[in-house]
């Protein structure tokens, strides 16, 4: 081994070193530095500002929502007399059953779409990648600016459909035919569904840009010695992901484009016969078209979509586990090849989302088995986590308690997930609360929790400043805390037949008694909501005015803990040569040493000796 | 699992290597957008199988055949102009280039009689389901054709300007498989909308 990587040093290294360790000149002005700039660091925070403002707008839509659950038809207090005009509202103020219909599709769209996936993949991607490899960028720069700019008119198209002639789509974020593709069916199904389309068309073509850029980057930009087995974790997770990125999302970008072409042209793809929408007024000219088959399109690509959301965050938690218990990952491959696992039933597993749709019971079962399966690479992630903390020398930091959040939290939400992909149960918690409760689990608990400890961790080598780690852990304390308030009860709700869609649960009798519950949800929603806040403000005080950080705070192995902090545009001054894998704590600690081994410390590999 | 497996072969630069392996990833997310597509040609022909065989029938086979023909030479004439850069053969490159824009608005042009004729006779995507999916697939198609000639051109007039022979080369080879991937799309759909019939 230690041959074939003196090989790669010398082999390519005239070449290479020729290619590679060439520094490009500064941006010169505001333009190329902050607007269209090249440089991976800034894209990724570019991407990082504009989702944070969607998490603004997403998690408002969700206090909204929360609202008109617990409290049905009363006027909203001061946003209400503010947002009277808005198509969402009656004249007090009070939320009307189409704008709830809106609001849901809404913060479903624009969380999925215009905030987790740009923060994870995005952000975290961009700014990680060309770090992780030992690069000066990506592979083409010019295509991940690119990336970035379809992404923001995406965001402003779906930002300007709350503003278009009755309203935002209201279909929810899947978008089911019939209801989204006519447009007297609902509100928002004329032209806030057209624009729906057209801003997740966008966003799937800045997706697959910037899937295969770092593909390629991975592939192809790494530093000598830096095999792929030495790559981390979140590099792996990064690149897994962005298989599905590249091969799965141009189905979706189909599915829109078909969607598309029957509300632009009044075709019927997704239209069959005798659709009727009141009395004897059959629809437009529906009839031939197949209305199951946008499920099929669509859950081909969402459903690894799940995956592309909660992947990288798996590959984060790996990542500061392994920091904070200062010790190797457990079962390194066995992680990368859970994950290589994990898409390779992600592609076959969409039909479990159809189980009440209408399909061939024997369709069914073999969706449901696929779909068990995929307990078993989830679940050796999980026991490798485990094992990981076993022994180790545990730093309760701010990251290292959202990743342990994480890891707590992706139990609860796989497990859920089971009792969903067995069809004789879901057939009963189909389109429940059950649902919301799981995905959210899978999404925020698991995620967002990643995410926000990816922020702490990074944070350091995104600004050069620490955040204040007494306000981070209040704000980890207080979501952790109200998420669980707020996502455990909806199980409960969910068995007992709370449907996901109701804009007012006071209407059914038999879930009068449940209304409490409700109730509290909402109420500890709203202090989860106020609660980032806190994040918010740790975020932007201590990027202007935090303590100065060194270049490695965590004592960290991998390779931008090399760099100065903040990092400069050109990452490394001279291209590092890598030795080991990234995760040497705690294995070749004589006394009074230092318990890590960065990846470019020249000397042996502690791997090449067992 | 080295690095040294993404390092070309001496003479073609590192760059011009990842270049190609992104087009590759390109062209497989292309073949993915296009399989959504047919997949739902396949469930909506097979669904109605009757409506589609009737449907179908009022399309020109012979101009789409011309068409099929145009698209082949078009891809000889493209492998040619890419033979030629390898070997430093400007002239030649520029020549192969025009030949392959032609053929390509040949394409096009007969595309157009094709929609004009058949709109002519008041047939539209919403006239019936096999209509509206030909109109997809085929438009769809054509997009690709039409971004393929505003590259072949842009590459047409680098061709004319003295530029680096390797630059050129790259360029070249990234815009044929492309350009390849376009006819192959186009191979694919010409038997399943004017020649499939079931017995």
């Amino acid at each position: 081994m230690i041959e074939a990587h003196a090989a790669a040093v010398s082999g390519g290294a005239a070449e290479h070193a020729h290619d590679e360790d060439h520094i490009h000149p500064p941006p010169a002005t505001w333009f190329t530095k902050y607007v269209w700039t090249y440089d991976h660091k800034t894209i990724g925070k570019q991407y990082l500002f504009t989702a944070m403002f969607f998490g603004l707008i997403g998690g408002l839509l969700a206090m909204l929502i929360r609202w008109q659950l617990a409290y049905p038809g009363q006027p909203v207090p001061w946003l209400g007399s503010i947002a009277k005009a808005m198509f969402f509202f009656d004249d007090n103020g009070a939320i009307l059953p189409e704008g709830y219909n809106q609001m849901v599709t809404m913060h479903g769209t624009i969380m999925i779409f215009f905030v987790v996936i740009p923060i994870i993949v995005g952000a975290m991607g961009n700014f990680l990648i060309p770090l992780h490899v030992g690069a000066r960028d990506v592979a083409f720069p010019f295509l991940n600016a690119l990336s970035y700019w379809l992404y923001l008119p995406a965001s402003v198209i779906i930002f300007a459909s709350f503003f278009v002639d009755k309203g935002a789509a209201a279909a929810g974020w899947t978008s089911y035919p019939p209801l989204s593709a006519v447009a007297e069916m609902a509100p928002g199904s004329g032209l806030g569904q057209t624009f729906w389309l057209l801003s997740v068309f966008l966003l799937g073509f800045s997706s697959i840009v910037g899937g295969l850029n770092f593909l390629t980057t991975i592939i192809t930009m790494r530093a000598p010695g830096l095999t792929m087995w030495r790559l981390p974790l979140v590099t792996w997770a990064q690149f897994v992901t962005s298989i599905f990125q590249t091969l799965a999302t141009p189905v979706l970008a189909s599915a829109v484009c078909l969607m598309l072409v029957d509300k632009l042209t009044g075709s019927s793809l997704f239209l069959p016969a005798g659709l009727h929408l009141t009395g004897d007024k059959a629809v437009g000219n529906s009839g031939g078209g197949s209305a199951l088959m946008w499920q099929h399109i669509f859950w081909f690509y969402s459903h690894p979509a799940v995956y592309i959301l909660v992947l990288p965050g798996m590959g984060v938690a790996s990542d500061l586990l392994a920091t904070f218990a200062r010790k190797p990952i457990f079962g390194y491959k066995v992680m990368v090849f859970s994950m290589s696992g994990i898409i390779g039933l992600g592609f076959i597993v969409w039909g479990h989302h159809m189980f009440v749709s209408g399909m061939n019971p024997m369709v069914g079962t073999s969706f449901m088995m696929a779909t068990m399966l995929i307990a078993l690479p989830s679940g050796v992630k999980v026991f490798n986590w485990l094992a990981t903390l076993w022994g180790g020398n545990i730093r309760f930091t701010t990251p290292m308690l959202c990743a342990l959040s994480f890891v707590a939290m992706f139990i609860i939400g796989g497990l859920s997930g089971l009792f969903m992909a067995a069809t004789p149960v879901d057939i009963f918690i189909h389109d429940t609360y059950y649902v919301v409760a799981h995905f959210h689990y899978v999404v925020f608990g698991g995620t967002l929790f990643a995410m926000f400890g990816g922020i702490y961790f990074w944070f350091p080598k995104m600004f050069g400043r620490m955040c204040n780690e007494t306000l981070a852990k209040l704000h980890w304390a207080v979501t952790f805390i109200t998420f669980n308030a707020v996502f455990f009860p909806m199980h409960i709700l969910g068995e007992g037949g709370h449907m996901r869609r109701i804009a007012d649960p006071t209407n059914y009798d038999f879930l009068l008694p449940l209304q409490p519950m409700n109730v509290f949800i909402s109420i500890s929603a709203f202090v989860l909501g106020a609660g980032q806040f806190i994040f918010l403000g740790n975020f932007f005080y201590s990027m202007f005015f935090g303590p100065k950080a060194d270049p490695n705070p965590w004592q960290s192995n991998t390779l931008e803990w090399t760099t100065p902090s903040p990092i400069p545009y050109y990452n490394y001054e001279k291209i590092p040569t890598v030795y080991r894998g990234p995760y040497e704590y705690s294995t070749t600690v004589a006394e009074g040493q230092a318990d890590w081994l960065a990846q470019s410390t020249p000397g042996a590999d502690p791997a090449e000796h067992h | 699992m080295e690095n040294v497996a993404a390092l070309p072969h001496p003479g073609v630069s590192l760059q011009h290597a990842r270049a190609k392996f992104g087009m590759w990833l390109f062209l497989g997310s292309e073949v993915m957008f296009f399989a959504g597509f047919i997949g739902a040609y396949i469930v909506l022909r097979s669904a109605n199988p009757g409506l589609f065989e009737r449907e179908f029938a009022q399309l020109s086979r012979p101009l789409a055949a011309i068409n099929t023909m145009f698209l082949i030479a078009s891809s000889l004439t493209m492998a040619l102009a890419v033979y030629s850069s390898q070997h430093g053969q400007r002239e030649k490159v520029g020549n192969f280039l025009m030949a392959t824009i032609m053929l390509a608005c040949g394409f096009m042009v007969i595309k157009t009689i094709e929609y004009t004729t058949k709109f002519s006779h008041g047939i539209f995507p919403s006239t019936s389901v096999p209509f509206a999916i030909y109109y997809t697939l085929t438009g769809f198609h054509a997009l690709h054709v039409f971004a393929g000639i505003l590259a072949l051109l842009v590459l047409w007039g680098r061709a004319q300007a003295p530029a680096s022979a390797t630059a050129m080369a790259g360029a070249c080879e990234l815009v044929g498989l492309y350009w390849h991937l376009v006819d192959l799309i186009w191979i694919f759909l010409f038997p399943l909308l004017y020649l499939l019939k079931f017995p």
